[in-house]
Formats: C-alpha cells, structure tokens, sequence
C-alpha cells in the first residue's frame, strides 16, 4: 500500500505537483498519464525521496519515505541514465544491484536467463559498458535491474520509450505476469496510452499537477483519455 | 552568417551552468594566464639583452634562427598535449543549412585565437622591435622577419591538428614520426647533420630576401587548406565526431570479497578508477608525488624545522587521499539518485569509501620506505602522518564531502581541470594540512620532538577507534544535504 497525502511541490512559488490523497494498494498496477510537466517524474522522484516535497508525505507499505530508510529494501526504480553506472558491463551492474538486494551471482544469473528472449542477444557477453549502449538497450538494462531481487514495489519511469516494437510487446508481457500474483505494486508512467491502459489495472491522469482523473482500467478507457487529451484541438475546431 | 556562429559561442561561454558560480576559480585562472602572459613577455623583452650578455659576439637574431627550429619541436609537442580542435561543437549544427566550409573554416579560424598562438608573439613582437630599434638589418628585413615567425607558429597550430587527427586514434602509427624526429635530433646533437642549423639558415636568408617570408605563410595555407579537406571529409557522425567504444575491461577484484559487506562499493570503486581517466590520472599523480619528500629531505635549509617533514609526511602519504577524497561524493555524480534510491546504507557507503582511502595511505606509506635513507627520524614521521591521516583527515575529508555540489566527469583529463572544485577544496585544505604542522610545530618547540610525535600518533587512533561513530554522525549529514546534492550533480558545468 503506498499513500499520498496533501502532497504538494513548489519551485520558486510555482506548484508543479498538487495530490490530496492517492492510495496505491498492493499489488495494483498503476499507470501514470500526462503531458510533460504534469508531474509524473516529480511525484516518482518524491516517492523514491531524490526530492523534498513541498508539504505532505509519502508512506511506502506504512513507511515515511523522506524519514526512514526502509523502504529502500523492498522498492526498486529505473528513471532515467542516472540509474546506470556508466563504467560496468551489464553483467556487473546487474550483480551490483544483485548484491544490493541480497542475491547472489546465481540467483541473478538465472532471474536473466528468463530475460534472454527481452534482451534479444544485444546485452550479455558484448563486452561494452553501458555509457557505450545505445538508448533503448540502456532501457533494457535499466528495467531488468529494477526487477532484481522480487521487489514488492516496482517504479518505472517511461519504460516503452525508445524501445523497439519487439521489446515493447515482450515488456507488457513481463509486466502482465507480474502482476498476475497481485503480490508486486507497479507504477508506471507513460506517453503511449495504448500501452498503458493494457497493462496497467488503474490509471491516475495528472495534467499540470492536478489529479483530474483516476480510472480502473476498462474497454472505454483508452477512448475516454483520448477524447481528453485531444480536448484542446477539438475546442479550437468548434471555435 | 559567421557573426552568427560566434554570437552562439559568446553565448555558449556566457550562459555556461558554471559562470559566475566558480567566480574564485576564474580569479585563479585568470592570473595564471597573466603570470604566462607576463612570463613570455618578460623573455621577449629581455631576450635581446640577454643574448647580448652571454653570448657576445654573436648576433641576436641570428643566434635565434639558429634555434627555432628547436622551439618548433618543443611547441608542437605542448600543443599536441594540451590544445584540442574543438570539433564536437558543431555536431548539433550538423542538421542545419550551413554549408560544411563555413563550419569547417569556422572552427579552424576560432582556433587561431588560442591563447597558444597568442603567447609566441609576446616574444616575436618585442624582439623585433629591439632589433629594429638596433638598426643591424632594415626595417622592413626585421618585419618580413617577424611575418615569417608568426607564419611559422601558425603552421605548427594546422600542422597539430593534422597531427592529432590522424595519430590520436592508433598511437602505433605516431611511433615512426616519434622515431624519425628522435634521428634528426640525434644527427643534430652530434653535428652529423645540423637540420636546425640549416633551417635557421634559411631563416637568415629572410633577412636577405624579405619575399622569401611569403614561404611561411604558403606553409600555412597549405595546412589550412589539408585541415579543410580532411574536416570535411570525416564531417560525418560515424567517424570523427563519435567517441570510440573501448572493449570492456572485466577485472573483477573478487579479491575484495573478503571485506565482506563493503565489498560491492569497494569493487565499484575500483572499477570507477581503472576505467575512467581523471581518477586514473589521480592514482599516477599520487605515486609522482612519492618524490616529494625528496624537494625537503635533501635540503639543509629544513634541518632545522621537523614541522615541514610532518608536512611532507602527511602529503606524501596522503596524496591519493587528498586527491581522491576531495571529490566524494562527486566520483559517483553520474549515478548519485541510484545510490540514493537503491537499497545501500549511507553508512556503508561512506564506510566503503573510507576504506579505501585507508588502503591507499597504508600502500603509500609502504612505498615510502626507501625515504630510511635519510634517516629513521623521517621514517618514523611518515609512519605517524599515515596513521594521523587514517585517523583523523579521512573523517575530515568525508564530512568536507557533504558540501560537494558539482558533478565530475570522470572521461576527462584532471591536469588544468578544475571542474568540480569549489570552495570545499580550498577550505579543507587547512585542517587537513596544517593542523598536524601546527600541533608538531607548538609541541616540538614548547616540549621535545618525541612527544610531538606520540600526539599526532594518539590522535592517529583515537580517530581510527572514533571512526565508526564519526561515519555515523557523516552519514546523517549527508541526509541532511541528500536533496541538493542531487540537485547539484544533475548539473554540468566545469
């Protein structure tokens, strides 16, 4: 169960992000929608405590997150380059994060071997570091990492973009079985709606800080966003 | 079209994330450039009375074309060290509809305002207007002269990028260029064949035969024109403007497993400095400066004051320590929100570094031994400035971090590379420094030379056995400063 409360985010007066209350109960996938600067990367970032909310606090499974640590132990995230270390191979990255969360080399070796088919013979064994990755295998790295050690939460900024059609359709896969346990929460947040209402059971529409909408995901749901996100064109059409 | 592209680099140098920020470090920079400046106009202006001095009896100018050639040498090699083409600027103008010449002669022309082309003709003007002053040769003889030196650097600034771009990517194939220059200078030294005699020589003849300086400046052209075609023909992505992808080093250092939990940020560690060049020139620095001592060991005027060995100790020891430890937590800027995000305890982090640290000042102090030549006095003072480093300027340094905001790419060369220095640096300093000198300094003075030691060596371990606790009281600081750290590693700038 992850809660938000009167959360909100200022910079220089401006609010970028304003939530009263959201409620994430476990094992919910939650897809996060909006045009940039709704504050989809600010609210994740103030979830994993990289920034100061303004006022209000986060509770990750009962646990302030901006006051104690814990929650570290069982969240894991990939939002942007800033998660990679540049200077590794995938191989070693992917045992650091291991060793972080407590698995050894075997068991991380054989949590990638399900990977093989995502990872599409671009990542293992190429002797490259990832500064010499291209973009979207970065992304691959960068998601397979955060699913080390069965976290209980998983935070993925933007995970379709820059992936090619194939890896897109074998990650809703991933992300399909694992919520089928309803053991793991997901978030995720996204551009490409289409994805997003497929694999995601809720969706929370932000649109310049403000939660305007929250969905359980349905057969109208993908219309009902795109008649929301095309409002303004439609507005000026009539006009 | 051109005011264009300069309007875009003022802008670029003025709007620089860095600007204004380091404010202190420009005030450094800046009367680095005015000690070079006034250095190399001080040679100019002397250089004719100098020569008159020692050299009588020989003509100033003559003596001087007689060595040019050597001073050539000399410049193209602190030019190929030191000056960069700055092609990468222009990657984003790619796209754009500027035809690839402009571009081209845009960035070769920028390179003539070099500081490097600008300091020979603090020497070439004022030695000109001396011997025009002299009257030996013509006015117009000196200035065709002058034309032809100034054509002459000129050539060595084109000749440095044609050099560059063909041999930087295969260092292998500069070996035959190295070899060759290495003959002539060998012939040269042992007047089988004195090329730069010759060549100053042919510098004389301009004195003679004032058209002959329009050859150095064909020579400049005929650079220009080889950089022109060969910018342009690799004024694509895929070759010059890439950054080559090395193989991978795989060094494990399993061998730090037996450090059990810190094992994983030691090895990160590791792997941060032998794959990245600055902290790697950062452990090559630190073993030139085992030499160090030597500069106070040897020298009598310091016999007399033990302070300054207690200085040299904690230097020489220390040097990776102050190098390195300066810029934790800015090492790992690049992926600071992973650490802060991911499950690894400040603590421990900081407890990994520290450790490092240590190994680095016992490995130093090992090294150091052969200083037992001059005595054990100096032996046994680096032993206690290893130990009082241990103990009480890793603490120091670590906390020192907390204040680090700026972001440190580890690609880059640390030699004149001030990018994530800040006011931290210059602060730590003085505690790290001189507070040991200080303590021997009033303790040897007021009681003896054995008790100044014992209480550098027991604060040593009062620190060493504090130094749990004092992590501890680190690691909440770094807490405390979590949010603009991260703010100020995302940050670029110099």
């Amino acid at each position: 169960m992850i809660t938000a409360t009167n959360l909100t985010k200022k910079y220089n007066g401006t609010t970028v992000l304003n939530i009263e209350h959201l409620d994430i109960p476990t094992g919910q996938s939650m897809g996060l929608v909006g045009n940039n600067g709704a504050g989809k990367t600010t609210f994740f970032s103030m979830l994993l405590d990289l920034i100061q909310p303004t006022t209000g606090n986060i509770f990750n499974h009962e646990i302030t997150v901006s006051q104690n640590e814990e929650w570290k132990e069982f969240t894991s995230s990939f939002i942007d380059e800033s998660f990679l270390i540049g200077y590794l191979t995938p191989e070693e990255y992917f045992y650091f994060i291991g060793d972080l969360r407590k698995q050894n080399k075997a068991d991380v070796d054989a949590l990638l071997l399900t990977f093989e088919d995502f990872f599409h013979d671009e990542i293992l064994g190429k002797r490259k570091y990832l500064r010499d990755l291209s973009k979207g295998n970065q992304k691959k790295v960068g998601i397979v990492a955060a699913l080390i050690g069965s976290p209980k939460v998983i935070i993925l900024d933007e995970p379709f973009a820059n992936l090619d059609p194939t890896t897109q359709i074998r990650l809703k896969k991933i992300i399909k079985d694992l919520t089928a346990q309803k053991e793991t929460t997901i978030l995720i947040s996204s551009h490409d709606l289409i994805h997003v209402t497929e694999v995601c059971e809720r969706i929370v529409l932000l649109d310049k800080g403000d939660l305007v909408k929250d969905l359980m995901t349905s057969t109208a749901t993908l219309d009902e966003l795109e008649t929301y996100f095309s409002k303004d064109l439609t507005l000026k059409e009539e006009a | 079209m051109f005011k264009r592209l300069f309007s875009l680099e003022w802008k670029s140098f003025f709007r620089s994330a860095s600007l204004g920020k380091s404010i202190g470090l420009k005030i450094l920079m800046g009367f680095l450039a005015l000690y070079f400046i006034a250095a190399f106009l001080m040679f100019g202006i002397g250089l004719y009375p100098i020569i008159i001095e020692y050299f009588p009896g020989e003509e100033p100018l003559y003596l001087v074309n007689r060595w040019f050639l050597v001073w050539m040498v000399l410049e193209l090699v602190y030019r190929f060290l030191l000056q960069n083409l700055p092609i990468m600027d222009i990657k984003p103008l790619m796209l754009l509809p500027i035809k690839k010449r402009k571009m081209v002669n845009f960035v070769l022309l920028k390179s003539l305002y070099s500081f490097f082309n600008f300091l020979p003709l603090l020497i070439i003007i004022p030695f000109g207007i001396f011997n025009i002053y002299k009257q030996t040769f013509s006015t117009g003889a000196i200035i065709a002269w002058m034309i032809a030196m100034i054509g002459l650097t000129l050539s060595v600034n084109y000749a440095n990028f044609i050099i560059k771009k063909n041999f930087t990517d295969n260092i292998k194939a500069l070996i035959p260029v190295v070899l060759s220059i290495a003959v002539i200078a060998i012939l040269d030294y042992f007047k089988i064949f004195e090329s730069s005699v010759w060549f100053g020589k042919g510098l004389n003849a301009i004195l003679e035969f004032p058209l002959l300086a329009l050859t150095p400046i064909l020579i400049v052209i005929v650079f220009y024109k080889w950089n022109q075609k060969d910018l342009e023909s690799k004024f694509y992505l895929d070759s010059t403007l890439k950054d080559e992808v090395k193989d991978a080093n795989t060094n494990e250092f399993l061998w730090t497993r037996r450090f059990g939990d810190i094992a994983p940020y030691l090895q990160l560690d590791l792997k941060m400095i032998w794959r990245n060049k600055r902290p790697k020139t950062t452990v090559y620095i630190s073993i030139l400066f085992l030499a160090y001592g030597l500069i106070f060991y040897g020298n009598d005027a310091y016999q007399e004051m033990p302070a300054f060995f207690v200085f040299a100790g904690i230097f020489i020891t220390g040097i990776f320590m102050i190098n390195f430890g300066q810029f934790i937590p800015s090492w790992d800027a690049g992926y600071y929100p992973l650490i802060m995000a991911q499950n690894i305890p400040l603590k421990k982090y900081l407890t990994a570094k520290a450790g490092l640290i240590t190994f680095s000042v016992v490995v130093l102090a090992i090294l150091s031994t052969p200083y037992l030549y001059f005595g054990w006095k100096i032996f046994l003072i680096n032993l206690i400035c290893a130990v009082y480093n241990i103990g009480v300027n890793i603490p120091i340094l670590l906390y020192a971090g907390s204040f680090n905001r700026k972001k440190i790419d580890l690609d880059k060369s640390p030699f004149m590379n001030y990018q994530g220095t800040g006011a931290t640096q210059w602060i730590v300093g003085l505690p790290l420094l001189l507070m040991p000198l200080l303590i021997f300094w009033i303790i040897n003075k007021f009681i003896s030379f054995e008790s100044a030691l014992t209480v550098l060596f027991v604060l040593g371990v009062v620190g060493l056995i504090l130094r749990n606790r004092a992590i501890g009281f680190i690691a909440q600081r770094y807490k405390g400063q979590k949010y603009a750290m991260i703010e100020g590693f995302k940050q670029s700038g110099e």
